[in-house]
């Protein structure tokens, strides 16, 4: 059914979480646009119909109108009434997640999102779901807030360090949805963006048992594997153009000079030094803006990017 | 007996009766407050309210040309979705910039100090505020708190959003933060001893004849503004001083990594920033209701709701902080309380809006540009409001939380509704304030920019807003490009209105047509005084005898009594009141 304000919202992919939503948001515009027609049309009517003729114009004394001005405070009190039960219906379904919902985590930090699956899949910047099924992220920061946004499915919630939040919705499509991150969190906070990316349930279930976790390959495929799944990517480049941090391309070996003016050979130990603590040593000409990966990263996993990052040049 | 509330009191068990002559304020005057004392210095340390209105108002309109600036340069950035010509974290720290100026430097202190300190007073029929010397440490303590924001930008800037948000803001490497912090703690104080400076002025300076049902609903909004900047603003210094503690101490209160809680900080910032919403835009309420019965000779409809409205917003404001953390993890019960409460606060804003245009009906209505500006407001600040209840519906602001939806209905609010209330009173005291007239269809054409230019710039953040756009944002994905240009093009139809402003503004300064005392032939105090008024304001302490809104009388029946010669209070009028021959008033 088409509604005169359906040009505002994008596509509705997951009608049990976005339905009560767009309800609203549809009343309230209407409604709104009636009462607004009135106020300007009775002002502009009233400037027309009452304009000055000359600067003896007597007007009458009109001081207020009880029945008048109860009746124009009661009705909109009545509307609100409406519109809070709507939305407070409409929020607690988005509260209240489905008993059967299948659960995946969500880690939001510097400027990426990193997903878990139920056998160790991990993905990055994309959250594969099958259609047809609630699903439930469970979702933390490692850094700062961050807020998890999908317009298509009008489901929001900040991403907190110190606590679980979560969102649930369930798309009736296979196809793809656009993830922003909503609450600024820095330089490359508009760059934070993430897919849903949608599967047929059994395709999801082929895609999930080809991605099962665990280490597989030699140090230099996990190392590769491992710089992309951690979003090193997004700052540090593999190819030597320069984003936020410096490129990984070609630096083996080589000496760096640092933003206090004294210069480091890149080996092992420099490398180790700032996956886990990188406000150590700052390269000349970047910012100290990198997450500390101190406890959240093991000793292999070091060994293994480092190795990968030999083979760059 | 030159205070009215001991007039008022004694006035309860016996009505005063008054002897009070008319008088009429002088054509041409010979002695101003501009006139009386001169130079650089004179103005520097004056006490008078005026000046100081007035050294506000150009330190206002400075700091809103540089915000504007800015505005204009960062939609500029977004003509395209990557890198138009600036780097992101230059876009960062320039909407920060952009954000924390236009609150704290332009809209805060817009109306109350700017133009509330020149019109209060005269509204008042007082000779000063309360306290002059007071007045003049706000405007000195306002003056340093921007120092303190231009050093923070010698020191690395900063970029959280003017909301400071924790833990980001906690976790920073920039000296910016701690110095723009400060400044906004420095200016907290501005901003209380105004407040209370108005509230004792109100209370205690009303001139013979101004009972609390003659107050100008210009005073009534000040009234409730003063209430809420004293008992909002401690606030936002406390929660300073404990972001200051954490920073510089690492005492854990809102960086989770040492034990605090970040969704604490949000509700003690909100619980200044939403009230400082009212803060903003209750003032303009009064303007609009000074300027739509003079400009429609008549008088106001509905005087209580429009005065009691104001309170009763202040009053609400204070419970409605947590709308802003919808998303923010705040717990589920708080979060239905703070949306039930959120459309209660609305209620009187919409009987404000119902009274002012059912005061339009049966009037003489005369289209000069602070009525056209009025009509601007309405229109601006409805479509504000309406988006408003949206936002304040629990399920909808789920998906409109940090979209560019938000944006587009704050800048309803504080755009088409403060600033253009203050355009609104500016281009209406304005010939009280200089003596001289402006060029009325230059204007208009203005205002016409103004309005068109705004809603060009800001429609289609609503509608790029509920498709998803999220606000603080330097990139954006390509379906937003149309929207975020059709934006770009509005805000620069915008600044043309605003220039076009300066140029007839500075042109009537030196070359306008003399005013006279009062052209818009208003009923209210202020215009019973010369212009530029007398450096005291009035040459004789008045009696009011009439409401500030009797446009059913004639102008030549609207009379004002003079009770006693200039600066000698109590036992002249006692000697007046027996002792002249003039018309006999009661002062109830």
């Amino acid at each position: 059914m088409g509604r005169l304000f359906d040009f505002m919202l994008p596509e509705n992919k997951s009608p049990l979480t976005a339905d009560p939503t767009d309800g609203l948001f549809h009343f309230i515009n209407e409604a709104s646009l009636v009462l607004f027609l009135g106020v300007v049309l009775a002002m502009i009517y009233f400037a027309i119909r009452y304009k000055r003729k000359s600067e003896d114009d007597k007007t009458p004394v009109i001081t207020h109108n009880n029945t008048l001005e109860i009746t124009w405070s009661v009705i909109p009190l009545l509307i609100t009434f409406v519109v809070f039960g709507w939305g407070y219906s409409g929020w607690l379904n988005l509260k209240t997640v489905p008993d059967d919902a299948y659960e995946i985590h969500v880690t939001g930090f510097k400027w990426n999102w990193s997903v878990n699956y139920e056998n160790g899949a991990q993905t990055i910047n994309e959250i594969h779901v099958p259609k047809g099924t609630p699903i439930k992220l469970v979702m933390q920061s490692r850094d700062v807030l961050h807020s998890f946004f999908v317009p298509e499915y009008r489901v929001k919630h900040d991403v907190l360090p110190n606590r679980y939040t979560y969102v649930w919705f369930q798309a009736e499509e296979a196809g793809e949805s656009q993830v922003f991150c909503t609450e600024y969190c820095g330089t490359s906070h508009s760059n934070m963006l993430a897919k849903v990316i949608v599967h047929e349930p059994e395709d999801f279930k082929t895609w999930l048992d080809e991605n099962r976790g665990g280490p597989s390959g030699s140090p230099i495929e996990q190392g590769e594997k491992l710089v992309s799944l951690q979003g090193c990517q997004t700052c540090h480049s593999v190819d030597g153009s320069d984003l936020i941090g410096p490129s990984f391309k070609g630096i083996w070996g080589r000496d760096r000079n640092l933003a206090d003016g004294s210069s480091v050979t890149v080996d092992e130990n420099y490398i180790r030094e700032s996956i886990l603590y990188p406000g150590e040593k700052i390269a000349e000409g970047y910012q100290n803006v990198m997450t500390p990966y101190e406890g959240r990263i093991s000793d292999e996993e070091i060994t293994n990017i480092i190795e990968y990052l030999k083979t760059i040049d | 007996m030159a205070n009215a509330s001991t007039s008022a009191s004694s006035a309860a068990s016996t009505p005063m009766k008054l002897k009070v002559k008319q008088f009429q304020p002088a054509q041409t005057p010979t002695n101003t407050y501009l006139t009386d004392e001169k130079g650089v210095w004179a103005w520097l340390t004056t006490v008078d309210h005026k000046k100081i209105g007035l050294m506000y108002l150009g330190s206002v309109a400075f700091f809103f040309a540089l915000a504007g600036f800015l505005a204009i340069a960062l939609r500029t950035e977004l003509w395209t979705p990557a890198k138009t010509f600036i780097e992101a974290d230059t876009y960062n720290q320039l909407f920060t910039l952009h954000g924390a100026m236009m609150v704290f430097f332009v809209l805060v202190p817009s109306i109350p100090a700017a133009l509330g300190n020149f019109i209060l007073p005269m509204q008042l029929g007082a000779k000063d505020v309360a306290f002059p010397r007071l007045n003049l440490a706000s405007f000195y303590i306002y003056v340093f708190g921007a120092i303190f924001t231009f050093l923070s930008l010698a020191n690395n800037g900063f970029d959280t959003g003017w909301t400071f948000y924790t833990p980001y803001s906690s976790d920073t490497n920039s000296a910016g933060i701690i110095w723009v912090t400060l400044g906004v703690f420095i200016l907290g104080f501005s901003s209380i001893l105004t407040g209370t400076n108005f509230i004792t002025t109100i209370h205690k300076l009303r001139a013979p004849g101004i009972s609390w049902e003659r107050l100008p609903l210009n005073v009534w909004a000040l009234y409730a503004t003063s209430i809420i900047q004293v008992l909002a603003t401690p606030v936002l210094a406390i929660t300073i001083l404990l972001l200051a503690m954490e920073n510089i101490l690492d005492i854990g209160i809102f960086d989770p990594a040492l034990g605090g809680d970040p969704v604490l900080y949000q509700h003690f910032f909100w619980f200044y920033s939403h009230p400082a919403v009212y803060i903003m835009i209750v003032p303009g309420f009064g303007i609009i209701s000074e300027v739509i019965t003079t400009f429609s000779k008549k008088t106001i409809f509905g005087y209580w709701a429009i005065a009691l409205s104001s309170l009763a917003i202040a009053f609400i404001g204070f419970l409605v902080w947590g709308h802003h953390m919808f998303t923010s993890g705040q717990s589920a019960v708080a979060t239905t309380i703070f949306s039930f409460l959120t459309f209660l606060v609305g209620i009187p804003t919409g009987i404000k809006i119902f009274n002012w245009v059912a005061t339009l009906y049966r009037g003489s209505i005369s289209m000069k540009t602070p009525m056209l500006y009025v009509f601007i407001f309405i229109f601006l600040f409805s479509i504000g409001g309406f988006t408003g209840i949206m936002l304040g519906a629990l399920s909808v602001d789920i998906h409109l939380h940090d979209t560019y939806y938000v944006v587009a209905h704050f800048h309803y609010v504080m755009m088409g509704g403060t600033l253009i209330a203050l355009l609104a009173g500016l281009h209406y005291w304005w010939p009280k304030m200089t003596g001289k007239m402006y060029n009325e269809p230059l204007a208009k054409i203005a205002a016409g920019f103004i309005f068109i230019g705004f809603n060009v710039t800001f429609l289609p953040q609503f509608i790029m807003g509920a498709q998803g756009m999220p606000r603080r944002y330097y990139n954006y994905i390509d379906q937003f490009t149309p929207f975020h240009q059709t934006s770009t093009i509005g805000s620069y139809i915008l600044a043309l209105g605003f220039l076009i402003i300066l140029y007839y503004l500075a042109h009537s300064l030196f070359k306008g047509k003399k005013a006279g005392p009062n052209p818009w032939n208003s009923r209210g105090l202020e215009w019973q005084s010369t212009s530029p008024p007398d450096f005291h304001n009035f040459s004789h302490t008045p009696v009011v005898i009439h409401g500030p809104y009797d446009y059913h009388q004639p102008m030549e029946e609207f009379q004002l009594g003079l009770a006693v010669e200039h600066g000698h209070g109590e036992e002249h009028l006692a000697a007046d009141t027996t002792g002249s021959k003039a018309a006999e008033a009661t002062i109830a």
